[in-house]
């Protein structure tokens, strides 16, 4: 047994062909490679998906009832009793629920019929049905009593209405924030003025014109199985017959449903609309904490390369960066809440913002608070890149720009220092990808669950360190676990997290297309 | 640096061979009893030697006999290394390079260095050669070209790069970018030119072109060549130092020194019988 042992041991010394080792290394990499893609295409698929104008069935079950619904997906029953398939069927206000899960052979028939409805609303999430007509709120019964109206043209008037009730939003929305909102803020700083005063009553007055003519209008619905709802037209934002549509009408759609998650803000407890303060937010807090980290990492590799004395203390030193690279984040967190926030922030209020107290300015999580923190965070990973950077300058790069007469500084400045760009840039990257996936700090020092306004607007100083803001990462979290409706919030959920990565992907390419470009203009590092 | 007592030194020997006399005025380079040691490791013994204006003079001898060390000692570049102890005196036109008056930036101005692995900073070919002219600033664009152009020229290296004074110095050949370095170190007008191996990591024609460029330099300054390429001593010196093992064994006129070594032990290295 032993003479073996020792043979397999001498043979795995000399190995005869790489065969198998080449296979076994090519194999994780393919493993590794499959699970990313596979994670990626999961991510992006049911993300996406979210935004497809799906097609609406009309369902006829073995009982007689009547459904109409979108199908989700299909489980297997245990012990082969059939397939059951869950339905979104939308009409919470009339059913109480959203979700049908049906036995598959109970369904009688199933049709497309191309005349189903799907209303987005503000209260209640969709309706899926049939659309009665659009009428003035004061003939309702009227136009309820003339039951059978023409379909087509019911539909024509709901697309206009809906067209136009968007374009009221859009100039009540431009009112408030171009007019409205600056005349409130010119009156909190001088309540005397009676100009903006006047301006202000003016500017009301036409909200409150607009907000009339948004009113006013209902549309009547009727549920597959006859059940009428009225509704008020200023609750519904779109509404489309997904049966109807062509393939490019649904993937205008899409796109245009992909745009509105970019670009607008989030509603409904935030499993519907957009994320767009979420992204500003994610963005311009890591833009801020590099600004941040990268001066200090840099300088502390500095000095812990070109001027410490390399004894002992510089190592001890030098362990403790690269150690604290793997302090938990939710350390830093307590870190920042305890010095930024508590500390310096409070201490700020007191010395600046005293009119305010009891209420916090910069004394409660904020902006600045969370890039300070997450810079603090991630300043091992750009010193020890840095560092590195540094100790690869060859010396004699350093020893030709000395014996040219400069000093140690000018040597720093001039050679060592812009060729160690690269390499603060991978510092910075990597810092980059840290920073914008960390969720657990920012939820001490300064993320919100809502908070629409970006922290960038026009208003002096324009960008607002102390506001609270809106992360990816948190969004993600509170979405898929603080909803009332997991189910509904999946997709959601799948759209963010794509859009997270997404969200590092360019950041870090941004960081790298930057650093190549600063290694193409002179050529690699030469070797010597 | 202060000057520090040696334990692990042995008492002087006085290099037995016979040391050519220059006069200390024909003299650039004056150095006296300097003794050297890398973390008390002597690397140079009690040298005295006088390097002579406007000449080239070539440092040979087997690897670690000390020939760089004493190169670097005569611009301070062993300032930077605190494992490095010394004794002696270097005397640049008669003024201790040591001396507390003098600036060590200035000093490396007045007497420049060429290595050995060509190293042109990542810059532009025009940025390279005005690095060190830019150091000190005050100088017009217009001067500024000028020497550029006249470094360039200096250095052989003009009529090749005069199209493409802003590429990358990286571009260049490895033949062009020591060329390069030179001329970068020409622009300051430095009085003493040291160059360390400066052909060992070039092909034979590039090397050529160095030689040739040494030979034609030494009619405006003074130029001490550290090798390991005897033809290349042989070649290019006015005046050849042996070295070996941190002594100067042989110091004389190349001539002398190759056809009729005055010590068995010059004429062992110089034919090949040591390494």
């Amino acid at each position: 047994m032993s003479r073996a042992v020792r043979s397999g041991a001498r043979r795995a010394r000399l190995p005869r062909g790489e065969g198998p080792w080449a296979w076994l290394a090519a194999g994780s990499v393919a493993l590794s490679l499959l699970l990313l893609g596979g994670l990626l295409t999961l991510i992006a698929v049911s993300g996406l998906g979210h935004f497809w104008p799906a097609s609406v069935s009309l369902l006829e079950l073995d009982d007689g009832r009547q459904l109409a619904g979108r199908a989700v997906r299909e489980l297997p029953l245990p012990e082969g009793e059939g397939r059951e398939r869950l339905y979104f069927t939308g009409n919470r206000d009339l059913d109480g629920q959203v979700w049908h899960w049906l036995a598959v052979e109970r369904i009688a028939a199933s049709e497309r019929p191309p005349e189903l409805v799907v209303l987005e609303r503000r209260r209640f999430g969709d309706f899926i049905g049939r659309l009665v007509a659009v009428v003035p709120a004061d003939r309702v019964q009227a136009a309820a009593a003339a039951a059978a109206a023409d379909e087509p043209e019911a539909w024509a008037a709901l697309g206009s209405r809906l067209d136009a009730l968007e374009a009221l939003r859009a100039e009540r929305e431009t009112l408030r924030r171009g007019v409205i909102l600056p005349l409130v803020r010119q009156l909190e700083a001088d309540p005397e003025d009676r100009a903006a005063r006047r301006e202000l009553a003016q500017a009301n007055a036409r909200a409150r014109v607009l907000a009339a003519a948004m009113q006013g209008e209902v549309a009547i619905l009727e549920s597959v199985d006859g059940r009428r709802l009225v509704q008020p037209l200023d609750e519904v934002l779109r509404a489309w017959r997904p049966n109807a549509m062509s393939l490019p009408e649904k993937l205008g759609a899409w796109s245009r449903g992909l745009w509105r998650f970019l670009s607008e803000g989030p509603r409904a407890a935030n499993t519907a609309g957009g994320v767009w303060p979420a992204i500003f937010g994610t963005v311009l807090m890591v833009l801020l904490m590099s600004v941040v980290v990268t001066p200090f990492g840099v300088l502390a590799a500095v000095y812990l390369n070109e001027v410490a004395h390399q004894g002992r203390l510089t190592r001890w030193v030098r362990i403790a960066v690269r150690n604290l690279a793997g302090v938990p984040s939710i350390v830093y967190g307590v870190f920042g809440l305890g010095v930024f926030v508590y500390g310096i922030g409070g201490s700020l209020d007191e010395w600046f913002f005293d009119e305010q107290l009891p209420s916090p300015t910069f004394g409660t999580g904020g902006l600045l608070w969370a890039s300070l923190t997450l810079a603090l965070l991630t300043l091992p990973v750009v010193i020890v890149a840095t560092e590195e950077g540094l100790a690869r300058i060859p010396v004699h790069q350093r020893e030709g720009a000395l014996a040219l007469g400069a000093t140690r500084l000018e040597m720093l400045a001039r050679v060592v220092l812009p060729m160690a760009v690269p390499a603060m840039l991978t510092g910075v990257i990597l810092a980059i990808a840290r920073a914008a996936g960390e969720v657990a700090p920012l939820m001490l020092v300064g993320v919100a669950k809502l908070a629409p306004q970006v922290p960038v607007d026009g208003e002096f100083p324009f960008l607002h360190l102390d506001r609270k803001f809106m992360h990816l990462g948190y969004h993600l979290y509170d979405t898929a676990f603080h909803g009332d409706d997991v189910q509904a919030a999946m997709p959601v959920v799948y759209a963010t997290a794509l859009l997270l990565v997404l969200v590092v992907l360019v950041l870090n390419l941004t960081a790298i297309f930057m650093r190549h470009h600063l290694r193409a203009r002179h050529g690699a590092l030469p070797r010597h | 640096m202060s000057v520090q007592p040696f334990q692990t030194m042995p008492v002087s020997r006085r290099p037995a061979g016979p040391i050519i006399d220059v006069s200390p005025e024909a003299s650039s380079l004056e150095i006296e009893n300097l003794t050297l040691a890398y973390a008390g490791k002597p690397a140079l013994r009690e040298l005295t030697l006088r390097i002579p204006r406007q000449r080239v003079t070539a440092f040979i001898g087997p690897s670690g006999c000390g020939k760089s060390t004493l190169l670097r000692a005569l611009n301070r570049l062993h300032d930077l290394n605190e494992a490095v102890s010394w004794r002696g005196s270097i005397r640049l036109e008669g003024q201790d390079i040591h001396a507390p008056e003098v600036a060590v930036d200035e000093l490396r101005r007045r007497v420049g260095m060429v290595f050995q692995a060509p190293n042109p900073f990542p810059m532009s070919i025009y940025e390279n050669v005005a690095f060190g002219l830019r150091l000190r600033g005050g100088l017009s664009r217009r001067r500024l070209d000028d020497i550029v152009e006249w470094a360039l020229n200096a250095a052989a290296l003009w009529d090749e790069v005069k199209d493409r004074l802003r590429a990358s110095a990286w571009s260049l050949s490895g033949g062009q970018q020591q060329r390069l370095v030179i001329a970068r170190t020409l622009a300051v007008r430095p009085e003493v030119l040291l160059l360390d191996e400066p052909a060992s990591a070039l092909d034979p024609i590039s090397t050529l072109k160095i030689e040739e460029l040494i030979r034609s330099l030494k009619s405006q300054l003074t130029l001490v060549l550290v090798t390991h390429n005897m033809q290349q001593a042989a070649r290019v010196s006015d005046y050849t130092a042996f070295l070996h093992e941190g002594e100067l064994v042989e110091y004389g006129p190349t001539d002398d020194v190759f056809t009729n070594p005055r010590l068995a032990r010059t004429e062992n290295y110089i034919t090949g019988r040591m390494a």
